[in-house]
């Protein structure tokens, strides 16, 4: 077997690994909850053999184990559970048979969203990604200048400022003052493509503030690392032009630690996506986990938890799947 | 559409002005190699900034000096950026310039090297620390003391100079006090999480075996799980448990942040002591028959100072921020103590105000910039120790 996929096969072992241990934790700190679901759902003045029926029903008078496995099964094959909010008001309408189908499951509730908050993070990537490696060539390219000192101070500034710092202030200057972009994105499933895109720039442009100046700073330094070498050297003194120099001898060579840089940004914008779907009201996953911590909607929250764990492993796995990959000692082994 | 086509000309006559720029560069100084072998890229870049800063200055002049007051107001925010990046440029030169004549020798020297971006993080970070210590004696009024007048605006009422929130609490104490909360609860939860990930580093560093491989594996596991969602998890379940206590809640929500970040103080810490346990002088120590304590606080702990203290202030901005982000939320430090975060979020409507009055539309802004001000600022400080401690001259 080729080396290089051996590794791959490794390393997705291990995320799977760690994606099982992952849901013991979270488990765990559901289960620390004072009180149980059943007290939970029926609130404080139900009777002992109502709780003891929905006990019976939920499975809650079996063993920790045997519950940690029954909910893994149900996670995997996507029974993501009824949420507390949902089941409430099920049962205060009687059973929704109108709709015939139930009360509305979490992954009813979540598929649409996930979509909605995937779509912010590819605009995000496509707006920052090239910018960001644009920028990092260009302050590479122009070391120690004007142009690089502002850039990095710009970028340092940025990246440590808080999300909603960065939102407002872009709501103020973008939507509020010179009104060009809606400041609310209240987005429907059958909005327009450019109607949509419209109503994303302005959380994605937040988002991108905030992960450009990483991956633009790893770009300049893995640039500026290689420019000592001999090779780059010897193109310089073929009389190569300085961009050709960058882009054509030492960009392929710093590919393997802004891959992964990128890759671990992508994995960033997953938490930031959070505090910028509040902001902007943008009705995405992240919006929807942080109201159901509000109001303790257990089912939601472990689905939401699972879900943001699962992307930010598999974002991280790419990470180390991608520099390996893009490592030619490793791909050409001897 | 007009603004887009207006973007469009200026860069069109901006492309042909820096052909001209070129051009005239060359025939002046008599075809020197700098013009001669300047790409086009490089005049479009100094035609571009020149055209940036003429833009800038054109409108700060008209905005501050020509406009009347109600006209200028859309400018508000423009000149304050404008007028602040001067005023923090001048206070950081000063600052650094003081520095350089007062003191010992080595502070001194400190200053000799420093670039105006530490010297200006340097200087506010003093400023925070002495708005934090001494809050209950700058404030005007208590955090928790309510007027009659509730929702006064800012700059109506010559008692309340940003005014009084929904029920009627003195917006300029709470900006005060929230120093002192946010910024002081940020301070004990980084400590924490030093006391915790790095005893139990250089524990893990010096004695190996199974206990290195148990702790590291499970920071492995708590590290894989981003943190503001982890910290929004077990948050959900400590205010269960802390019930209608806001205190409690505020109690739990260190301990889970010190916990949650001191998995990546123990990487550091470990990583760190392991470079330094295999010195020989650690090697004479336990020949000598030094005790486990020694050798950590005498022997390593001296050693990682440099990188424990970068980490530090790094760390001290995530803390900083999870606890900000976290209060924005709505799940963070809890009422009545007054902190920035909250203040964003419930101050956050006032921004649609901005054409008519631009204080109001300020006050939310205030509370979040005192928040990226002070991590910025921090940032700026580690960035120049990092650059410093690595040798690094590019």
């Amino acid at each position: 077997m080729h080396p290089v996929l051996k590794i791959v096969i490794q390393r997705l072992f291990l995320g799977l690994l760690t994606l099982l241990v992952v849901s013991i934790v979270i488990f765990i700190a559901v289960n620390s909850l004072p009180g149980d679901f059943a007290q939970a759902i029926l609130g404080q003045s139900a009777t002992p053999e109502a709780v003891a029926a929905i006990r019976k029903d939920l499975g809650l008078d079996q063993p920790a184990i045997t519950r940690y496995f029954t909910w893994l099964g149900d996670m995997v094959t996507g029974n993501l559970g009824i949420s507390f909010a949902q089941a409430n008001f099920a049962s205060f309408v009687g059973t929704s048979a109108e709709s015939g189908s139930g009360p509305v499951t979490v992954l009813q509730q979540i598929a649409p969203r996930f979509q909605n908050t995937m779509f912010l993070a590819g605009v995000t990537a496509v707006i920052a990604v090239p910018l960001s490696l644009l920028l990092g060539i260009l302050a590479a390219l122009f070391r120690n200048s004007v142009f690089d000192k502002v850039a990095n101070v710009g970028a340092l500034s940025a990246v440590s400022s808080p999300e909603f710092f960065l939102a407002y202030v872009l709501i103020l200057f973008l939507a509020v003052l010179n009104p060009v972009l809606p400041s609310l994105s209240n987005i429907y499933s059958d909005m327009g493509f450019g109607e949509r895109l419209l109503r994303t720039l302005l959380p994605a442009l937040t988002l991108t503030l905030m992960v450009t100046a990483q991956m633009m700073r790893m770009t300049r330094a893995a640039i500026i690392n290689l420019l000592a070498s001999p090779y780059i050297e010897m193109a310089r003194l073929k009389g190569l032009s300085p961009m050709r120099v960058i882009v054509k001898h030492a960009l392929p060579n710093a590919l393997a630690p802004i891959i992964n840089v990128i890759a671990l940004n992508l994995a960033y914008l997953i938490t930031g996506v959070v505090v910028v779907e509040v902001v902007f009201v943008y009705p995405g996953i992240g919006q929807l986990f942080v109201d159901s911590v509000k109001i303790r909607d257990i089912p939601v929250v472990q689905a939401c938890c699972l879900i943001f764990a699962g992307a930010y492993i598999l974002l991280n796995l790419m990470a180390d799947v991608l520099s390996i990959i893009s490592n030619p000692r490793l791909r050409h082994p001897k | 559409m007009s603004g887009l086509m207006w973007i469009v000309a200026a860069l069109v006559v901006i492309a042909a002005l820096s052909w001209v720029f070129r051009f005239a560069g060359q025939a002046v100084t008599g075809n020197r190699p700098y013009f001669r072998d300047m790409s086009y890229g490089v005049a479009f870049g100094f035609v571009l900034g020149a055209a940036i800063l003429i833009w800038v200055v054109y409108t700060f002049i008209k905005a501050r000096f020509i406009l009347d007051e109600t006209a200028a107001a859309p400018y508000f925010f423009f000149i304050f950026a404008v007028e602040g990046l001067i005023v923090a440029g001048i206070a950081a030169w000063l600052f650094r310039a003081a520095g350089r004549l007062v003191g010992t020798g080595g502070t001194r020297k400190l200053f000799r090297s420093m670039p105006l971006t530490a010297s200006f993080g340097i200087l506010v970070i003093i400023i925070y620390a002495i708005l934090s210590i001494f809050a209950q004696v700058i404030a005007p009024y208590g955090q928790e003391e309510v007027f009659a007048a509730a929702n006064t605006l800012p700059g109506t009422d010559p008692m309340h100079p940003l005014g009084t929130d929904n029920i009627g609490r003195d917006l300029l104490s709470r900006l005060i006090y929230g120093a002192q909360n946010t910024v002081g609860i940020a301070f004990v939860t980084t400590c924490l999480a030093f006391l915790l990930g790095g005893s139990l580093g250089f524990l893990a560093a010096t004695l190996g075996g199974w206990l290195d491989q148990l702790v590291s594996r499970a920071v492995d596991v708590l590290m894989a799980i981003p943190s503001l969602i982890f910290a929004l998890l077990l948050m959900t379940i400590a205010s269960a448990w802390a019930g209608n206590q806001g205190w409690l809640l505020t109690v739990y929500m260190i301990v889970i942040i010190a916990v949650i970040d001191s998995t990546r103080v123990f990487r550091l810490a470990r990583a760190v002591g392991i470079n330094i346990v295999v010195m020989d002088y650690i090697e004479a120590a336990k020949l000598r028959g030094e005790g486990l304590g020694y050798l950590i606080f005498r022997e390593i702990l001296p050693n990682a100072y440099a990188p424990l203290l970068a980490e530090f202030g790094l760390r001290f901005c995530f803390v900083f921020l999870t606890i900000a982000s976290l209060s924005f939320l709505g799940v963070g430090i809890q009422p009545p103590l007054a902190d920035w975060g909250t203040m964003v979020r419930d101050l956050a409507q006032f921004i649609n105000f901005a054409a008519f009055s631009p204080l109001t539309a300020a006050l939310p802004l205030m509370a979040a910039g005192a928040i990226a001000l002070l991590t910025v600022s921090v940032n700026f400080v580690v960035d120049w120790m990092l650059q410093k401690s690595s040798g690094l001259k590019e």
